[in-house]
């Protein structure tokens, strides 16, 4: 440590020589090699972001190709095999590779602007996450184009999905996808978690966190909890599949419906891991737009809390028609019903906030009254599917889907719109164009419910789900026609939204710092921030920290500027405790996602991968963790 | 916005243990995601005795047999000590006691590796068998993952302790190292309970 005291510090110098300083030292490379060794949470969340929406784009064209399908009776313009890779690939991806790593990218894009930090916690595990995210999601799409998409739906159930009655890799490589994603996924909430509990700004104690990242606190928490189950699931089918494993065989003693607990323990958090987030997003928007702080900070919190723990007690609602035991059903029931309390507690809080303040009606908000109007159908929805015999009467209808793209599109998709449109300026420094904007929000809004709304009656006159076609007469052919319509709509919004993006990042209205006037720390640096983040790591003397400080914004000094270094805090009291060196880019993160790349491409084939696959791994992760820096050149890390 | 300088951090140091280090609340996060498979195998082993398509619990095997076991767990159980002792010379910034520690902790891991491949075959069953036997392996598996990826870890580390680098933040990585042992040693406790003593009890 000694002989390193001595560098320059921030404060010491003036303000132009303390950026170029900060500026060298943080900078990315430019060039292939700066863009493959990057470590830069900014970057690397921008390259989440847009990749996540490029899997939206493409399961949204694997809808509408359904939707082409169904808009009239006996089609046959796409085939039974092709339909089930279709309506597979759509919900496998809006799932696993949109809707929790679009989530997860937009934290870490944010989180630790809105901490006040320079960096995320653990950046080249970061940065290892989004190359194993893109690795996996490339491979099941290429498969896919190859005629080997994946078939058995979203939840694969054995035994359909078992090596009796899917032959073949298709089920493998679906298998080998949910390692991909929840091996990212679980990188990043650790990373996020570390980031919210430690790296936060001095005096951001506990309850000044802002929503979103406490939102993301319990998200993280979620995925720690729930994605181990998804990834043992997906092992004792890969398991049943290449070596025989007896884990789902009813024959030898194993049991089918474990497949579906071990799913459901999973995919129900999953719901709210994907919309916890969500509500981080609505509540930043409506604060801002509301022009006052959200109604209720307190129990705000305690109800993302509740959710996070009663998210784990529902799964077995999906699992209401598998005949278990009544009293299970009832609890199951209770738990359904109970978690629509700290919803409700949320939704009052900020029309609340709304009410109090004084709106103003830009996309961002916009979009939030979308997600208020459609996410309460979708809930009220879920409370009558959360009662068995109503249940049990639409099980596997069109009902369910209905009520799931409600919540889902409603509860995420609609948020994230808003976000998108109110941290755009943040991230690119133009702002989106406000009459495009309203253009996208009001095909999306009438779109969606003309899209979705008849599917409700749908599925009460009795049409099956995951269905490739139907014959006519049966009185599905009208509501049938008008989702497709819907559908249409939507595609149009989305390609205004892509216009404007476009249009945007060309002509766009340059972005002050904070051109919402908008109180959290994210705004209080450059539109886009540059990649120290802050020139000084700010003090938060409240909850709205650039509402509370108008005239200047308290920093602390002190910090190495001439090496990545930045501030760690004590957990509840955010009290400085260390200057932490924070990792300088490499390419072995790269290295060992290629390397795990191959390992579980390798084991869809062959057991011995797992064997000869890590080697590479191994030699890739001591790599990275190895300590740089020759003669005269000292890694910061070091110290 | 114009800053206005209100604390001064530079006494501050650069290096924590425990709490104050990033890598410790990582290595527990992780710790934690680990454990929860843990929980889950388990959970399914109990899932397949009760509710799955056994009348017998094993069905047509012997249980496993428990001197490899027996064996396996003393000498873990034993390996906490030196651990421990390990972790406190990190935590004192002890170079020669880390070595030293590091170096008998490592003899442990390939002690207890090679005990580990004896104890495959006190089974008795195979993973292809039935479900007993697929759950059966995979917590043995999932334990031996573990036991194999910190040998491996332990191995780098006590390397890494023998060059110049062996200084500032290599403490804590060694004090980090040994809390994931004490994890790989307390998550055999109920796993060893479900492999070789339900068989017998149920």
């Amino acid at each position: 440590m000694s002989g390193h005291e001595d560098g320059p510090r921030d404060g010491r110098l003036d303000r132009l020589a303390t950026e170029r300083m900060l500026e060298r030292t943080w900078a990315t490379r430019p060039g292939l090699w700066g863009w493959f060794t990057t470590v830069d949470h900014k970057l690397i969340g921008w390259r989440y972001i847009v990749t996540a929406f490029v899997f939206f784009l493409l399961a949204g064209l694997g809808a509408v190709a359904m939707r082409l399908q169904l808009a009239r009776p006996d089609s046959t313009l796409i085939g039974p095999d092709r339909y089930n890779q279709l309506f597979t690939m759509h919900g496998t991806t809006m799932m696993f590779l949109f809707a929790v790593p679009v989530m997860e990218a937009m934290a870490v894009t944010l989180v630790p602007l809105m901490v006040g930090t320079r960096n995320i916690a653990f950046p080249r595990l970061n940065a290892f996450s989004y190359w194993v995210y893109v690795f996996g999601g490339a491979m099941i799409w290429i498969a896919f184009m190859l005629n080997v998409g994946a078939d058995t739906g979203w939840f694969s159930y054995v035994p359909l999905a078992g090596p009796e009655y899917s032959p073949g890799k298709r089920v493998d490589l679906w298998a080998q996808m949910i390692t991909f994603t929840e091996v990212s996924a679980l990188a990043v909430s650790v990373e996020l978690i570390v980031t919210i509990l430690k790296m936060r700004a001095p005096g951001m104690t506990l309850n000044r966190i802002p929503l979103f990242c406490w939102s993301m606190l319990v998200t993280s928490f979620m995925v720690m909890f729930a994605m181990p189950a998804v990834m043992l699931a997906s092992s004792f089918l890969i398991m049943d599949r290449l070596v025989s494993t007896q884990f789902f065989n009813p024959a030898e003693g194993g049991s089918p419906l474990l497949w579906q607990h071990l799913f459901w323990f999973f995919g129900h958090p999953e719901v709210y891991i994907i919309f916890l987030p969500a509500l981080g997003m609505v509540s930043s928007i409506v604060a801002t737009f509301a022009r006052r702080p959200v109604f209720g900070h307190m129990p705000m919190v305690l109800s993302l809390v509740a959710t996070g723990f009663l998210g784990f007690g529902l799964w077995v609602h999906h699992m209401f028609a598998t005949g278990l035991p009544q009293l299970g059903d009832a609890m199951f029931t209770a738990a359904s019903m109970t978690i629509a309390i700290p919803s409700g507690i949320q939704i009052f809080c900020w029309i609340a906030t709304l009410w109090d303040g004084r709106p103003v009606w830009r996309t961002p908000l916009l979009f939030v009254a979308g997600f208020i109007v459609i996410f309460v159908i979708g809930g009220l929805t879920g409370v009558m599917l959360a009662a068995v015999p109503l249940d049990l009467q639409v099980h596997d209808s069109y009902f369910v889907v209905a009520h799931f793209h409600y919540v889902l599109i409603g509860g995420a998709v609609f948020p994230l719109f808003g976000a998108v449109y109110y941290w755009f300026p943040k991230i690119t420094g133009r702002l989106l164009s406000e009459r495009l904007g309203r253009w996208n929000f009001w095909l999306f809004f009438i779109g969606f419910n003309v899209a979705f709304f008849p599917m409700h009656l749908l599925g009460l006159w009795g049409m099956p789900r995951r269905v490739y076609t139907y014959p006519g007469g049966l009185g599905w052919d009208l509501g049938n026609l008008i989702a497709s319509g819907g559908t249409l709509l939507l595609v149009l919004g989305a390609l205004v939204f892509l216009a404007n993006v476009w249009n945007s990042l060309r002509h766009g209205a340059i972005a002050r710092d904070n051109p919402w006037d908008a109180s959290t720390l994210e705004w209080a640096t450059g539109s886009p921030p540059p990649p120290y983040n802050f020139r000084h790591i700010p003090v938060v003397t409240g909850r709205e920290p650039l509402w509370e400080e108008r005239a200047s914004l308290p920093v602390v000094t002190g910090l190495r500027i001439d090496i990545r270094e930045l501030l760690t805090t004590s957990v509840v009291d955010a009290a400085p405790e260390v200057r932490e060196p924070s990792p300088a880019p490499s390419i072995w993160p790269l290295l060992s996602a290629i390397a795990l790349t191959g390992l579980f491409i390798g084991s869809v084939f062959t057991p011995w991968a797992v064997v000869w696959g890590a080697i590479p791994l191994s030699v890739a992760l001591i790599g990275w963790f190895w300590p740089k820096g020759g003669a005269g050149r000292r890694d910061p890390l070091e110290e | 916005m114009t800053p206005r300088f209100v604390e001064d951090v530079s006494a501050l140091p650069t290096t924590g243990f425990g709490t104050r280090s990033l890598v410790w609340w990582g290595t527990l996060a992780f710790i934690a995601i680990e454990a929860m498979a843990f929980v889950l195998a388990v959970a399914a082993y109990f899932y397949l005795a009760f509710a799955g398509g056994e009348s017998r619990w094993p069905p047509m095997h012997d249980p496993p047999d428990l001197w490899a076991s027996t064996l396996f767990t003393v000498v873990l159980l034993a390996s906490l000590w030196p651990n421990l002792w390990t972790k406190r010379q990190g935590e004192a910034e002890s170079r020669r006691g880390s070595r030293i520690g590091l170096v008998v902790m490592s003899l442990f891991g390939i002690v207890l590796t090679g005990i580990r491949v004896l104890e495959w075959g006190t089974l008795n069953c195979r993973w292809d068998d039935s479900a007993y036997g697929s759950i059966t392996w995979v917590l043995l598996g999932l334990h031996t993952l573990h036991l194999v990826t910190d040998l491996g870890d332990t191995l780098v580390l006590t390397a890494l302790m023998f060059t110049r680098h062996a200084h500032g933040r290599r403490f804590s990585d060694v004090a980090e190292n040994a809390l994931y042992w004490n994890f790989v040693v307390l998550a055999w406790l109920p796993l060893c309970v479900v492999i070789y003593l339900v068989p017998r009890w149920i």
